[in-house]
């Protein structure tokens, strides 16, 4: 299915930026199951640095926002055309090791909750993919989804305290429950066509877990699913941190607004 | 402390005749009068002290820890034996390069079972930015300072590889230049290696590993935390010699895709910086979000190769604790060949078996943490007391894999002047080795480093010791 993107980030600075960065990871790449029919960037208010892929392979661009400005605006626009895979991506490919998609990060550290509900799951499934389809359902149930309970800061431990949380949150739950069920699991930022809607809300975030039959599988828990030909993937990492779409960093004071607009559709 | 070994002079060897690389140094000693010596030595501490005050302008606060006791009496080494050090050393990092090429990419080691996988899965110094990153000429360690120890007339081991930022090189500097200045003669009647090339091997060096963006003379600066920090002289010491530009974090931006520095003149890109600020302080963007040591973006425009950072970030997986102990398999998996010099005998306290060997015989080891440098958090087992060696079971007890042990070495010894005269003190070693895509490349001499006091085997300037001019003989 031929999916057609715009998705416009803007940002507001309180003050007139003296010196800031951004890492854009906002470049899809062909693969399995997605063709980048074309992709382009339109960076308004500030300087395309460098490109570069990171150690996860996710493309990467750096920009450096113009001192002076209060506004920069980022627009992709493109066009990728999906297949569906029931979410089975396959082998790892690149040099980043499995062992490393192992490892917990500060958001996805286990905790008793975590523990909790890897207990309440438990061992009775054919599979491991029947298992991990149980999780994502559990996690569904127990995390129902609600905007405004967490923040990009909230980790896996406090969005099952909160029993409430987006995407990023589920998604974070997941990785953290399946390291710690001794799979590799990583985050993955990307879209998601609803099929109801044109305008989208935000960015979409789910997880992946490495099976020995399957290699990587995806697992959509805010949507109770593998990821099909609705979904295209932009980044992927440990958790939010390194999958992020924009992360920068800011030198001087004031604060910021960010504004999104984002269709995806046939 | 009680020795239980016996203690190899390296002056005056195992029967009391002076060895062979001493020979000349005897002759012109035997005919200096003494209390000229003593007039010279402390001529020398002054000396030393007039330099270090110009290195200190900047921040007074430093000088305390710059006045590095300095002791006239040189360490001699032949030009043999330092043959076979070279050949030892050059083995060993060109094999830890590989390593990290390795250990970076595709992870051969690691599937060909040779270190065990949790070493690196679960170590901290193992750096995810640096994943698929290959360096211009795949050098990682541009700057490496190997830590010899002797115990015998062919007995070398290596105690530490040093393969993140090693510091020390302007003492070897200084303290042949300081020789010069109080014995020219001496220098004209024992053919000494000349150690003074070295900021321009270094900068050649750093030059020949110029990132694919550079165009023209490679532009190298040197990125110091800044004037608070105890190693601030030799950063500036090391720049005005290569001319090379100092810089700080805050002289750093990203343009036109470069690192550049700020210049009277507006920004200059930045070809390769030997950047003496540890990897976490090294962009506030990738890694230390609150650091203000480094440039932000540093990581992006390297893996874009628009930069080169000597040392590589995530070197510190060739030299953590741990990994030592398996550098003779390193060695022989990416050379083919046997390691020419030795490693300590290392018990892994991870280890069961070893866990258990080390407490019981805590009297008699040396034990460090596995991430600890400088002396310490280290127990020489030996010199303890009762109550420090009870302190230290708990936390080895506790913590097991936080550290290592070893055997304590019977050090070589070197006579240092003392008011009473010569007399023998434990030394180590500190070659300083450049890299570059042409060659590896040695100085002859480095730094020794003595224990002041009689008896101790512990020589970091932080616990109370001096340093040597070191020399190679021509030969």
């Amino acid at each position: 299915m031929i999916l057609k993107i715009s998705h416009l980030t803007k940002y507001r600075f309180e003050e007139p930026v003296h010196y800031a960065l951004q890492q854009l990871r906002l470049l899809p790449k062909s693969g399995v199951g997605q063709n980048v029919v074309y992709w382009d960037v339109t960076v308004t208010g500030g300087e395309r640095e460098l490109e570069f892929d990171d150690q996860f392979g996710n493309h990467v661009m750096l920009v450096a926002i113009d001192p002076g400005k209060t506004d920069i605006s980022i627009l992709c626009e493109g066009e990728v055309d999906t297949t569906t895979l029931h979410g089975v991506i396959g082998p790892n490919k690149g040099f980043a090791p499995l062992w490393l998609f192992l490892r917990s990060t500060p958001l996805t550290i286990p905790g008793s909750r975590v523990a909790k509900l890897i207990k309440e799951l438990g061992t009775d499934h054919e599979t491991d993919v029947t298992r991990l389809h149980a999780l994502s359902r559990l996690i569904g149930e127990v995390v129902p989804y609600q905007t405004g309970e967490t923040h990009s800061e909230t980790t896996a431990e406090e969005a099952l305290i909160a029993a409430a949380g987006v995407c990023q949150d589920h998604a974070h739950i997941f990785v953290a429950a399946v390291r710690q069920m001794g799979f590799p699991a990583r985050y993955v930022s990307g879209y998601l066509m609803m099929n109801d809607r044109v305008e989208q809300d935000a960015t979409h975030a789910w997880a992946e877990a490495y099976l020995p039959d399957l290699g990587w599988v995806g697992f959509d828990v805010s949507n109770g699913i593998s990821p099909d030909d609705r979904y295209i993937r932009v980044a992927t990492g440990l958790d939010y941190q390194d999958a992020s779409p924009i992360s920068g960093l800011r030198l001087g004071s004031g604060g910021e607004h960010m504004d999104v607009t984002l269709q995806v559709q046939q | 402390m009680q020795k239980t070994q016996t203690v190899f002079d390296e002056m005056n060897g195992e029967a009391g005749n002076v060895r062979y690389p001493y020979e000349e140094y005897q002759k012109w000693l035997s005919e200096e009068d003494p209390a000229r010596l003593r007039r010279k030595s402390t001529a020398a501490e002054a000396f030393f002290r007039r330099t270090g005050i110009t290195f200190n302008v900047y921040g007074r606060e430093e000088a305390a820890e710059r006045l590095i006791p300095f002791d006239v009496i040189p360490r001699v080494i032949s030009g043999r034996e330092w043959a076979r050090l070279e050949r030892g050393i050059e083995q060993r990092v060109r094999a830890i390069n590989a390593f990290l090429h390795d250990i970076y990419h595709r992870q051969e080691i690691l599937r060909a079972g040779r270190i065990p996988r949790e070493l690196i899965a679960n170590n901290d110094a193992f750096l995810p930015q640096m994943i698929g990153v290959s360096p211009p000429g795949n050098v990682y360690t541009h700057i490496v300072g190997t830590d010899l120890v002797r115990t015998g007339e062919n007995e070398f081991y290596v105690l530490e590889d040093n393969a993140r930022t090693p510091s020390g090189v302007s003492y070897m500097l200084e303290n042949r230049e300081t020789m010069l200045q109080m014995f020219p003669e001496l220098f004209s009647q024992v053919k000494v290696r000349s150690v003074s090339d070295y900021p321009k091997h270094l900068r050649r060096s750093l030059g020949d590993c110029a990132p694919p963006a550079c165009s023209g003379k490679p532009v190298v600066a040197v990125l110091t935390p800044g004037i608070h920090n105890s190693a601030y002289f030799e950063h500036s010491f090391l720049a005005d010699q290569m001319g090379a530009e100092l810089v700080e974090g805050h002289d750093l931006r990203v343009v036109d895709g470069r690192i550049a520095m700020r210049t009277t003149q507006g920004y200059d890109p930045i070809d390769v910086v030997y950047r003496r600020v540890d990897d976490d302080f090294l962009d506030p963007l990738n890694f230390n979000p609150e650091s203000q040591l480094g440039g932000a973006g540093s990581m992006d425009v390297y893996r874009a190769g628009g930069i080169t950072i000597a040392n590589a970030p995530g070197t510190g997986i060739a030299d953590d604790k741990a990994i030592y102990s398996y550098i003779p398999e390193i060695v022989q998996f990416y050379t083919g060949e046997k390691a020419i010099l030795q490693n300590v005998p290392t018990w892994r306290c991870a280890e069961a078996d070893s866990l258990a060997y080390v407490l019981d015989n805590l009297e008699e080891l040396v034990v460090k943490e596995v991430h600890g440098s400088g002396g310490y958090g280290m127990l020489v087992g030996p010199a303890a007391s009762k109550r420090e060696i009870a302190s230290f079971r708990t936390k080895l007890k506790a913590r097991p894999g936080n550290y290592i042990a070893q055997p304590t070495l019977a050090l070589s010894t070197v006579p240092i002047l003392t008011k009473k005269g010569l007399a023998p003190r434990h030394v180590d070693l500190r070659p300083f080795v450049l890299v570059s895509p042409r060659n590896v490349k040695i100085t002859p001499g480095g730094l020794t480093r003595v224990a002041l006091k009689a008896g101790s085997l512990v020589v970091n300037s932080s616990q109370g010791g001096g340093t040597k001019d070191t020399w190679v003989l021509e030969e």
